[in-house]
């Protein structure tokens, strides 16, 4: 059973991916890749990686769709080139052909079984701070990474607004609608209660501050399409804040192991625990921030009906 | 099998016949609401009789606890979407409403 | 076969038609779609091999890694579809300049 259960998943992620290429439309391509994602998603617990999976769907997925899906609306939809097929030569196909069979061939010459930095991961764990082991690795044993992709996700939203300095900014509008705001605010409290939960239980469970994060982007995603709010503004002190809090309060979690004869980034063992719980809670408002600013504003509706199928 | 392990498959496969349905009325039906109405509705539907089913199997109640809050979530998230899917079509596009009339 | 064995080729696959996709798409959106799906290829291939361990539990560190990588591709298509927005604005810009005045207005109500 389960072997039918991965092997059918096994074959449908590059079939959809392939589907997803094909399709003339792009707003269906955009559709077929969210639906590629969350298949990606199952794979991923199938693997025994559920952190992994919920990033997957939360951000991976959810917000990555609904920005392709936003940016199909700000972007005209030209229909992609179909007679790309066409001109694809008989050697390209040939070397693709080439490079998967000599990749497929590398990947099953590897030793079956290799217990990797498992063990090691294993027996330090006590020394982390945390129980769950993806959660030490990514905030204790390899912070640099995670320090750096940090800075890697500010440096994109700066580059998103960099690029486009003087997007419209529409005024907020809450709209006539009252059941829009009503389901407004029955959801907020769920986002908050969720993702308290997962910055809490990345302690000793799958989750962390980039789920939770991607989670409270998702709400401001929903505030921002509904017109409840305008984009963030990079001039206001509190979206500087929200951005520069996580970043901040890691480097200087980094750095202060220095003072003390330590090395960098080695977080004191008894506090261990409490310093990763508030790098993480910090990190999980920069997350947010950051994933918002990646979204422009709803589209002023001068362009009028788009050729949308 | 216990009694118990054969209720809860019965949820199980009831929930997975709704889902199924809720599928076939996606690809079936003929405007965007109907289709909302197919994919909230019943797939709700849908995941609820599946949670109930897991619940059973569970053997906690922190985690059958969860489960229903899981089921709770998705609730209140496809109410909104829904309505969004909705306004967007009906105000954005101004796609009509299905006459009921059949489709050449 | 493994179990891990099977993803690992899904993930191979998964990055060639992500690989042709980019080469053979003009258009942005679709090569950004492409490079995405070239990505969760490298990235499923890697986690398959987090799976070999004799124990049963998986190694943590290629999911720490991967879990950058996702962000961090996340991060690079928000860059790119920052991009393609610019790119769709300077093109209507200079159809709006190349047109004869009274034309103007795009698409039209």
């Amino acid at each position: 059973m389960d072997v039918l259960l991965d092997g059918v998943l096994a074959l449908c992620l590059p079939l959809l991916a392939w589907l997803v290429l094909r399709t003339e439309s792009l707003s269906q391509a955009v559709v077929l890749f969210v639906a590629f994602g969350l298949l990606s998603a199952l794979g991923w617990a199938r693997l025994e990686a559920p952190d992994i999976a919920l990033v997957e769907s939360a951000v991976g997925t959810g917000l990555t769709g609904a920005l392709l899906m936003h940016t199909l609306s700000w972007t005209e939809e030209t229909p992609p080139d179909i007679r790309a097929r066409g001109r694809r030569r008989p050697w390209a196909l040939l070397a693709v052909a080439a490079s998967t069979l000599m990749l497929g061939w590398a990947v099953l010459a590897l030793p079956a079984d290799s217990p990797g930095l498992g063990p090691l991961v294993e027996a330090r764990r006590e020394e982390s701070g945390v129980k769950h082991p993806v959660t030490a690795v990514l905030l204790n044993f390899r912070g640099y990474d995670t320090l750096l992709e940090i800075a890697v996700l500010l440096v994109a939203a700066l580059g998103a607004r960099a690029v486009n300095p003087r997007s419209e900014r529409p005024t907020p509008d809450a709209g006539d609608d009252p059941l829009t705001g009503e389901l407004f605010r029955m959801m907020m409290p769920a986002l908050l209660l969720v993702a308290g939960y997962l910055v809490w239980v990345g302690d000793h469970g799958p989750g962390g501050a980039f789920q939770a994060g991607a989670i409270l982007a998702g709400g401001g995603v929903v505030a921002l399409l509904t017109m409840r709010m305008g984009p963030p503004r990079l001039s206001s002190w509190q979206v500087r804040w929200a951005l520069l809090t996580g970043p901040m309060l890691f480097i200087g979690v980094a750095v202060a192991p220095l003072f003390t004869g330590r090395r960098l980034l080695e977080l004191p063992r008894p506090y261990a625990g409490t310093l990763i719980f508030v790098v993480e809670l910090a990190l999980t408002v920069t997350i947010a921030m950051v994933l918002l600013m990646f979204f422009p504003g709803t589209r002023p509706p001068r362009a009028g009906a788009e050729g949308e199928p | 099998m216990s009694p118990l392990d054969f209720l809860s498959a019965a949820f199980l496969f009831g929930g997975g016949a709704f889902c199924l349905a809720g599928t076939v009325g996606v690809l079936r039906f003929p405007d965007v609401y109907c289709r909302l109405h197919a994919l909230t509705k019943v797939d709700n539907l849908g995941l609820g009789l599946v949670v109930v089913g897991l619940a059973l199997q569970s053997g906690s109640w922190a985690t059958a606890l969860k489960l229903l809050l899981v089921w709770f979530f998705v609730l209140i998230s496809s109410a909104f979407t829904c309505q969004l899917i909705a306004r967007a079509a009906l105000r954005g596009r101004g796609a009509a409403p299905w006459g009921g009339r059949r489709e050449p | 076969m493994n179990p891990w064995a099977v993803y690992a080729l899904s993930g191979v696959a998964m990055f060639s038609v992500g690989l042709v996709g980019l080469f053979s798409h003009q258009h942005v959106v679709k090569r950004i779609l492409a490079s995405n799906i070239a990505g969760s290829g490298v990235l499923i291939v890697l986690v398959a091999l987090a799976r070999r361990a004799p124990s049963g539990v998986p190694d943590p560190v290629p999911h720490a890694l991967v879990l950058t990588g996702i962000v961090v591709s996340v991060s690079s298509t928000a860059l790119g579809v920052a991009l393609a927005r610019r790119m769709a604005r300077l093109r209507a810009d200079a159809a709006r300049a190349s047109e004869p005045p009274p034309g103007s207005g795009g698409e039209g109500p």
